[in-house]
């Protein structure tokens, strides 16, 4: 029933010249796609021609379908929160976290076994490691970032998400970003610089995404309705704005042509070295450290109901963090050509960076003082705090390699894969995984879980796989280290490094078990996540923990 | 949210009076352990760049009370390890290769110098015992493709074989029999056979004849007119039971057609005399040897 009254449904100029600027660029991509010189160039060209089209026409259903009002930023007093981009982020997360972790199991598969390569280049270690690292970095990491920002940032300023289209170019630009760097290692593109492989059009593509998140973050918290911003937020910001700044630096490159897809870094020798450290080492810093201490700064408090251990604590290791971080990338290159004078500083920012660092677990597991025994009870919080309890155990060893004697014994071997791994699946993974669980309830709108119970079964499995993930890599890397720096009593080398790669087998064998059972504990999650989406109804609740009723006094 | 200084009943601590979701913070003040250990690992910071290179000035940077340096450490373990081997080295050096032999001491230090040397840079073609491979010569055998004397294995291991840049290198090449149309296939097939002939393991069926005159014809010149081989040209004898490439007949077949011959680099390249030395030690020794 049209009225005269109802406002004429009218196209906003955001999304006009958004279907243009896609229409345009889906025109210019059919140029290169025709003209490519690689066919994976010319793939890659076709992808960005399907995905603008789909773009366009998906803006252009959209406005069909859409109210002649833009969405309100309140309804009934109560903000409006915008949560489809978030849902879209969360299911991405569980499905490229499934798939980065099945890669790494049989990237694992392969060092164990090496017949597992199949002779076919696609499917090679050295194209699949990249796919690995990217998928559970950048595409599970990131989505559970993505929509845990726009989550947190919504929630704690009590303010609508801003921008109409822009969160969801945020999501759908990333995870196309993702298909376009994963597709590019299966069929032999990279840079080769490491955590940062995708070729240049593809680092173009990530900086619009990756400005238009930070604009986003900003705008909200811009108009928020809270005096303060809360802590999530600032590191939240501080992992957006420095991954931009190192993505620009270390991708600073030269396309060979708009037609291929090579390209050549203007950095040279041992500078492109240090800018690459740069790079690598923040990335851990502000990607997989302030990006995911941001999550359990809300999620941890959250679930416990308990307020955060110290205000004052957040305030100084927040800003100790991010001042030292940046400084720390030389410890990736004791003893080589840098010069001496940046790796004594790289150790030494490394090594007073451990408090600043062991500030966010203390105040993640003080957090919980009060509220102890829901950790009997609740498993999704057990997740996390674990994932805290990993997060202290990984900061206080990478000081330690970082110390020059360590690090001569450590480099180069697989206590290097060992460490990265217990940050990466013990803290990264798990805090991860208590957001998702946290989140996919509240976004749908039930109860809570379709089963405890299962995650009860992803917690064991998982805990129980990292410490043979991990426990194998010490053997491993430490045996190794030892053996390449034997000599024989009339001073020659004792051991080959074929000898070494022989010795290590059998703990590659376990690393892989290690594997297996985190990659079940993950299929778990995507089941219960999938049942708790599809059952409105169900959903479990922890039990009431008895000292909530007053029975027992809270264990301190 | 409200103004009003808000305590937490379970710790008896008050919050900032902030709350965010219902998030609150707790006004806890620093641990004091944490607030040390960071004053503690600020001033090691401190000592450690005052004692080592570590601020960077317009050229060059601070040396550091130390005066330490990687380059100088790398070049004082580098001598060190030289002391360690010194004498017996200098002893390998001038010792003729043939008496290396008749002094015990020195060809177990030879051998344990050969067995390192071997490992790192031999091992990944010939295997870890120098058992070989498809395409890599077992050097247990005494079948020796050029040579097995000392100074044979010796020349080898200096010049490599097939390697281009070495201009003392071993070469000669077998021709590409079958790609280049050189012979047809059924040629290819019977020079085979005839070549199994020589270990008594042709078929009964085959056309030895034809297969001897092809032999005859572009085989025997490098190979010999019994199959013996030259070490000269780097021709394998046909007559035994150790084959680089298989010993089938399809092997035999493929071998013909394609020709060819694996690479070995000029160690000299990269390895000092004293070391081939003592890797020509290690190898003669395996127990293929000649004299």
């Amino acid at each position: 029933m049209q009225t005269a009254t109802l406002p004429q449904k009218k196209m906003t100029p955001a999304e006009m010249s958004l279907i243009v600027i896609f229409l345009a660029l889906a025109a210019f991509c059919t140029l290169i796609w025709a003209r490519a010189w690689e066919p994976a160039y010319g793939f890659h060209a076709a992808l960005f021609v399907v995905g603008s089209l789909a773009s366009a026409f998906a803006i252009f259903a959209r406005f069909e379908q859409r109210d002649a009002e833009p969405a309100p930023q309140e309804i009934d007093g109560k903000p409006n929160y915008n949560i489809g981009p978030i849902k879209f982020a969360s299911i991405a997360a569980v499905v490229w976290g499934v798939a980065g972790f099945l890669v790494g199991l049989i990237a694992a598969l392969q060092l164990a076994y090496p017949v597992l390569n199949f002779d076919l280049p696609w499917i090679a270690f050295g194209r699949l490691r990249p796919l690995h690292t990217s998928a559970v970095i950048f595409a599970f990491g990131g989505n559970v970032l993505l929509a845990t920002s726009f989550y947190v940032v919504q929630r704690t300023s009590r303010a609508r998400l801003a921008g109409d289209l822009s969160p969801w170019f945020v999501v759908l630009g990333y995870n196309f970003f993702i298909i376009i760097a994963g597709t590019g290692y299966l069929l032999g593109i990279t840079q080769s610089k490491e955590y940062a492989e995708p070729e240049w059009y593809a680092d173009l593509w990530l900086t619009v995404v990756w400005v238009t998140y930070l604009l986003v973050f900003l705008a909200t918290l811009w108009k928020r309705k809270e005096p303060h911003i809360y802590v999530a937020n600032w590191f939240y910001l501080a992992f957006i704005l420095t991954i931009a700044v190192l993505h620009l630096g270390n991708n600073a490159a030269v396309p060979v042509s708009i037609y291929s897809s090579k390209s050549y870094i203007v950095w040279s020798g041992v500078q492109d070295a240090m800018v690459q450290w740069w790079y690598g080492h923040n990335a851990v810093g502000f990607f997989l450290t302030a990006g995911f201490l941001a999550i359990m700064y809300y999620f941890i408090p959250k679930r416990a109901e308990r307020p955060v251990y110290s205000y004052r604590l957040s305030i100084v290791h927040f800003w100790a963090l991010i001042f030292l971080y940046i400084w720390a990338g030389p410890h990736h290159l004791h003893y080589t050509a840098l010069p001496d004078w940046a790796q004594t500083l790289g150790m030494v920012f490394s090594i007073v960076l451990w408090m600043p660092s062991w500030g966010g677990m203390i105040n993640g597991l003080m957090t919980l003082s009060g509220a102890w025994d829901k950790l009997r009870t609740d498993p999704v919080l057990r997740m996390m705090v674990v994932s805290v309890a990993f997060y202290g155990m990984s900061t206080f060893e990478g000081p330690l390699m970082s110390i020059k004697a360590v690090n001569s014994l450590s480099h180069y071997t697989d206590w290097t894969i060992g460490h990265v791994h217990s940050g990466a699946l013990g803290w990264v993974g798990f805090v991860s995984f208590g957001a998702l669980y946290c989140l996919v309830p509240w976004l749908w709108n039930r109860k809570g879980l379709w089963s405890l119970r299962l995650v009860n079964w992803h917690f064991w499995l998982s805990t129980i796989g990292i410490v043979f993930y991990i426990t194998a890599m010490w053997v491993a890397g430490i045996m190794q280290g030892l053996m390449w720096r034997a000599y024989t009593k009339l001073g020659f080398l004792e051991f080959s490094f074929v000898e070494t790669t022989d010795a290590m087998h059998p703990m590659y064998v376990i690393r892989a078990f290690g594997g297996l059972l985190f990659v079940a504990g993950s299929l778990i999650m995507a089941y219960n996540i999938y049942k708790t989406i599809a059952s409105p109804s169900a959903g479990e609740v922890p039990e009431k923990a008895l000292a909530r009723e007053g029975v027992l006094a809270p264990a301190q | 949210m409200s103004n009003q200084v808000h305590v937490d009943e379970v710790t008896g601590t008050a919050t900032t009076g902030h709350e965010w979701d219902g998030i609150r913070e707790l006004n806890t003040p620093l641990p004091r352990w944490w607030l040390y250990t960071i004053y503690a690992t600020i001033i090691w910071g401190i000592g450690y760049i005052a004692y080592y290179p570590a601020l960077p000035l317009i050229d060059g940077a601070t040396k550091g009370m130390s005066g330490w340096n990687a380059r100088s450490e790398v070049v004082e373990e580098l001598s060190k390890l030289r002391a360690q081997r010194g004498p017996m080295n200098d002893k390998l050096a001038k010792t003729p290769l043939a008496d290396v032999k008749k002094d015990s001491e020195l060809l177990a230090f030879a051998s344990a110098q050969g067995s390192a040397a071997f490992a790192t840079n031999c091992a990944p073609c010939h295997g870890a015992g120098g058992q070989g491979a498809k395409g890599y010569p077992n050097l247990h055998a005494d079948r020796w493709i050029w040579g097995g004397k000392l100074e044979d294995i010796q020349q080898t291991i200096t010049h490599g074989i097939r390697w281009d840049s070495d201009s003392k290198t071993r070469s000669g090449v077998m021709p590409s029999f079958g790609r280049d149309k050189i012979l047809n296939e059924d040629q290819i097939s019977q020079v085979a056979d005839y070549v199994l002939s020589f270990t008594n393991r042709a078929d009964k069926s085959a056309n030895l004849a034809s297969g001897k005159k092809v032999y005859e014809e572009n085989c025997a010149a490098c190979h010999g007119d019994a199959g013996k081989g030259n070490r000269d040209l780097g021709a394998p004898n046909l007559t035994t039971q150790v084959w680089l490439y298989g010993g089938t007949k399809a092997d035999i077949v493929e071998r013909v057609r394609l020709g060819g011959g694996g690479v070995m680099p000029s160690w000299s390249e990269r390895l000092d005399t004293t070391t081939i030395k003592a890797l020509t030690v290690y190898v003669h020794g395996f127990g293929g040897g000649e004299n």
